[in-house]
């Protein structure tokens, strides 16, 4: 598909997709990362604060 | 809206039902759009190169629209000193940085066939876009520069708010100036001169990335407000 310009239009898809697979895995790990941290905090600050 | 959103616990209520939505209807539109692109016949001057047309331009929209959420939540940080808009705005930044590459990519790799060439310095249209990119990329850095905080956050802010002259520059330099990037030709007086038969698929994609935009800074901004809890309970508990 896209004939001689075949490289030029694939390409421009493979770019764009590059550029969402790491907006989107790099959003998603750190949102990971942030959640389990504060879940971590809060927990040893609930458990301090029983004691 | 931003005096509700600016309080992080209603913020965090919002976006935890907001971004799924967002990101369902971002996974539709662009699928629509990127079906309909791929079926249209190709140009009768560009070929099949027409086919770039609907991953360049959206991502060049959503750096712009990117740019000005950076400056909005900017202007209303440094002035309301919102911390839900000082997130918003650190978290759109690397978001509008990846839009502003994949728009100069998808955009050279349409120029080598169409224009003979990948860049050309002389063209404010492309020259703008590269100034918005490291304008991102200024921002980021500035951010990560500076140790504390708050001084790092008021002088991003301040980078910010001046890069916004760029945004009407980027929009009006094909009126402007004589430049090898094409006139406007979407959002015009007297109506677009594009074909309906590309519009559809432009527009589709266009809504695509922008809802995309949205749903990814939602959670960004989720996990930048998460982010500095941590920091807080962290400094709290070493005290």
């Amino acid at each position: 598909m896209a004939g001689k310009y075949a490289v030029f239009v694939w390409g421009a898809y493979g770019a764009s997709c590059i550029a969402f697979t790491w907006m989107i895995l790099d959003t998603f790990i750190r949102s990971r990362a942030a959640r389990r941290a504060l879940e971590r905090l809060e927990g040893a600050a609930r458990s301090e604060s029983d004691t | 809206m931003i005096t509700v959103l600016a309080n992080p616990h209603r913020f965090m209520a919002f976006s935890r039902w907001a971004a799924p939505i967002l990101g369902v209807a971002a996974a539709g539109l662009i699928a629509w759009g990127l079906a309909l692109g791929l079926a249209v016949p190709p140009d009768y001057q560009q070929g099949d190169t027409v086919r770039i047309m609907f991953v360049h331009v959206p991502a060049a929209w959503t750096a712009m629209l990117a740019y000005a959420c950076l400056g909005g939540a900017s202007f209303v940080s440094l002035v309301f000193r919102h911390a839900v808009a000082d997130a918003a705005a650190r978290a759109a930044a690397p978001l509008g940085a990846a839009f502003t590459a994949a728009a100069l990519v998808t955009g050279s790799l349409w120029g080598k066939p169409m224009w003979g060439t990948w860049w050309a310095w002389g063209d404010s249209r492309l020259v703008s876009v590269l100034v918005l990119f490291l304008l991102f990329l200024g921002y980021l850095a500035l951010r990560a520069s500076i140790e504390d905080e708050a001084k790092a956050a008021r002088a991003a802010e301040i980078l910010a708010l001046v890069g916004l002259v760029n945004l009407p520059v980027i929009k009006f330099s094909v009126d402007w100036w004589n430049t090898l990037h094409q006139g406007e030709s979407i959002f015009r007086a007297g109506g677009p001169l594009i074909a309906p038969v590309y519009l559809w698929p432009l527009f589709l994609m266009g809504a695509g990335y922008s809802a995309a935009f949205g749903a990814l800074l939602l959670v960004r901004t989720r996990t930048e407000i998460r982010r500095r809890r941590a920091v807080g309970l962290a400094l709290r508990a070493a005290a």
